[in-house]
């Protein structure tokens, strides 16, 4: 009998948690100042900013990489860019993967955020200020602990749909084996092959992992503070 | 009308207090907030329902930033427009309380408490025990804040304020969204604490017993602006404030405990009219004690009265007369031995008792009228 997942299966396993957990790394980094922005600001450039972050949610993915090939590439202006500065290429390369399931996810991070920051309110932040705290202190000691499940929410959802994803990572990524051959381009490979159980047994691994995720979500989820 | 200043209150030398001259608009209320505080002592803020209390008090701890003019406290410029100074709150060191207590829930009582006082590095000149037991925190300091009473969540967010050494108190109405018992026993916990604040205090409320009991000056609040402001008691015994406040005038007499009746539960009072009986409070002879006058709580005789029930009859005599808001009645104003009372009474009696200034009367309040 066959081994459940074969070597190339289990490196596009572990290539794919690698992926998920630096995208969620990187989205929590960059999303927590942009859900911040959001939830605080009176700009008028608030909603625009909101929609485009939330572009990808509407945008066929094939779309969204197709347009970072464009820009990412050689002749494109941020691939110029990065060449100009010695460094390589980033499509067909982890680092590329990275960007863009950072950008496609980003919604997916940024929402939740924005929800639970706005969730608190201007009163405790207020009643902060008035007991000295600095704006960056009332962030960490006041705006964070008290958004925490939507931290756990941002960070589970970020981490469950850069595990899933497809259409960014075969316009960008490739399908390059333990560079950018993830889980569910090894699928793609598997079921055009007419290999439908091993297709089936990755299929599994992801549907049970993405229950797992979201159920972990809702067991995390601090129990609901009475208030008033 | 508005006063600038009220240099009667303190000495030349003296530090200042709260100064602000600030302008802006609320919505359809253009909002006018003219005052000089003492720098010492509770004022309280008072006026009706939609005054813009409230709003003056968070433009003055600077969290909204949307009026226009100057504040400072003492020697410290919080605001100026013309210069573009404008302290952020987190650097003017108050003592925000507001009305529903807005407690951090992520944190334990003491978690809440400690919060200020640790960002004030710890001052040793505050004592912080002593305030956790004055305001009986001491079993409730491992608690969960959501589950405290209203009371218990009003006595951490006022002990928190404190402890984060505050050089201006801002309460706004803490005592108005708790039932009466946690109401009065948060007022008397308030009082013991007026007699040993060492920072000014502002007391936004609109319930005049509480300003009664508590402040020490007094600005009236009415549509945004500034109507009246000086020392409590001359203050609530004007006759020219505006008829939305006519509810609230009255005397105010302070008093110390000369006896207490423990057969009938009352409490004597001595004050420079004469003697007060008031439902028995429960104080030490030789204490302070305040006790409001409502106008609407006086009668006014030409005789003292053999047969009548009214337990407080005070020789008076008349100062003035002004209208009230209702076309049927007048404002009567008494002189009780240095003491101004103010009697409400119909200008049908009025005439009828021929009253002119300087008439001698006696004014008869019931005791019932004076509970706490």
């Amino acid at each position: 009998m066959m081994p459940l997942l074969s070597t190339q299966d289990l490196q596009a396993f572990w290539l794919t948690l690698r992926l998920a957990a630096t995208v969620t790394a990187v989205l929590l980094l960059l999303g927590t100042p942009l859900a911040w922005w959001l939830a605080q600001t009176r700009s008028r450039w608030q909603r625009p900013v909101a929609a485009v972050i939330a572009l990808p949610l509407v945008l066929p993915p094939t779309v969204l990489g197709f347009y970072l090939l464009m820009l990412l590439g050689p002749q494109g202006a941020v691939g110029r860019l990065i060449a100009a500065m010695g460094l390589s290429a980033l499509p067909f390369t982890f680092g590329g993967l990275v960007v863009g399931s950072v950008l496609y996810s980003l919604p997916f991070v940024v929402q939740p955020l924005n929800n639970a920051f706005e969730a608190i309110g201007a009163r405790p932040l207020e009643v902060a200020a008035c007991l000295r705290a600095s704006p960056w202190d009332r962030f960490f000691s006041i705006a964070c602990p008290m958004a925490l499940p939507g931290f756990i929410t941002a960070a589970v959802l970020g981490f469950a749909h850069t595990m899933g994803e497809f259409g960014v990572v075969l316009m960008i990524g490739g399908n390059i084996p333990g560079q950018t051959r993830v889980l569910s381009m090894r699928i793609f490979d598997h079921v055009e092959a007419g290999e439908y159980s091993q297709a089936h047994t990755l299929s599994l691994c992801l549907l049970v992992f993405s229950f797992a995720a979201l159920l972990a979500m809702s067991l995390l989820r601090p129990r609901r503070v009475e208030r008033g | 009308m508005a006063e600038r200043r009220a240099p009667n209150l303190r000495e030349r030398d003296d530090p200042r207090g709260l100064e602000a001259t600030l302008a802006w608009r609320r919505g359809q209320l253009a909002i006018e907030l003219n005052i000089a505080l003492p720098p010492r002592g509770i004022t309280a803020l008072f006026g009706p329902s939609g005054a813009g209390k409230t709003s003056c008090l968070r433009a003055i701890a600077g969290l909204d930033r949307d009026s226009a003019g100057t504040a400072s406290l003492g020697d410290e410029v919080w605001q100026d427009s013309t210069r573009h100074v404008f302290v952020p709150p987190h650097r003017r060191r108050l003592g925000y309380v507001t009305q529903e207590a807005s407690l951090f829930v992520h944190r334990s009582v003491a978690g809440n408490l400690d919060y200020g006082y640790r960002r004030a590095g710890q001052p040793k000149h505050i004592d912080r025990d002593a305030l956790i037991d004055q305001f009986g925190l001491r079993a409730l300091l491992g608690r969960r804040v959501d589950a405290l009473s209203g009371g218990e969540r009003q006595r951490v967010a006022i002990v928190r304020a404190l402890l984060s050494d505050p050089s201006l108190l801002l309460f706004d109405e803490p005592l108005s969204a708790l039932d009466a018992t946690a109401r009065n026993d948060l007022l008397g916990r308030l009082e013991s604490l007026h007699a040993t604040l060492a920072v000014p205090m502002i007391y936004v409320s609109h319930a005049i017993e509480e300003v009664a009991r508590l402040a020490d000056y007094l600005v009236l609040l009415d549509a945004g602006h500034v109507v009246a402001q000086g020392a409590l008691q001359a203050t609530l015994t004007r006759l020219d404030l505006p008829a939305a406040l006519t509810e609230a005038v009255g005397a105010v007499i302070e008093g110390t405990v000369v006896g207490h009746d423990a057969h009938d539960h009352l409490t004597e009072l001595a004050f420079a009219g004469g003697t007060l009986f008031v439902p028995r409070r429960g104080d030490v002879l030789g204490q302070r004690l305040r006790c409001r006058i409502g106008a609407r709580d006086v009668v006014l005789t030409h005789e003292r009265q053999t047969g009548s029930s009214a337990l407080n009859q005070i020789r008076a005599c008349v100062i003035a007369m002004a209208d009230a808001d209702h076309p049927s009645q007048c404002l009567v104003q008494l002189d009780a031995g240095g003491s101004v009372l103010l009697a409400r009474i119909t200008r049908r009696s009025w005439h009828a008792l021929a009253l002119v200034p300087g008439s001698a009367v006696w004014a008869q309040v019931k005791a019932v009228a004076l509970g706490a």
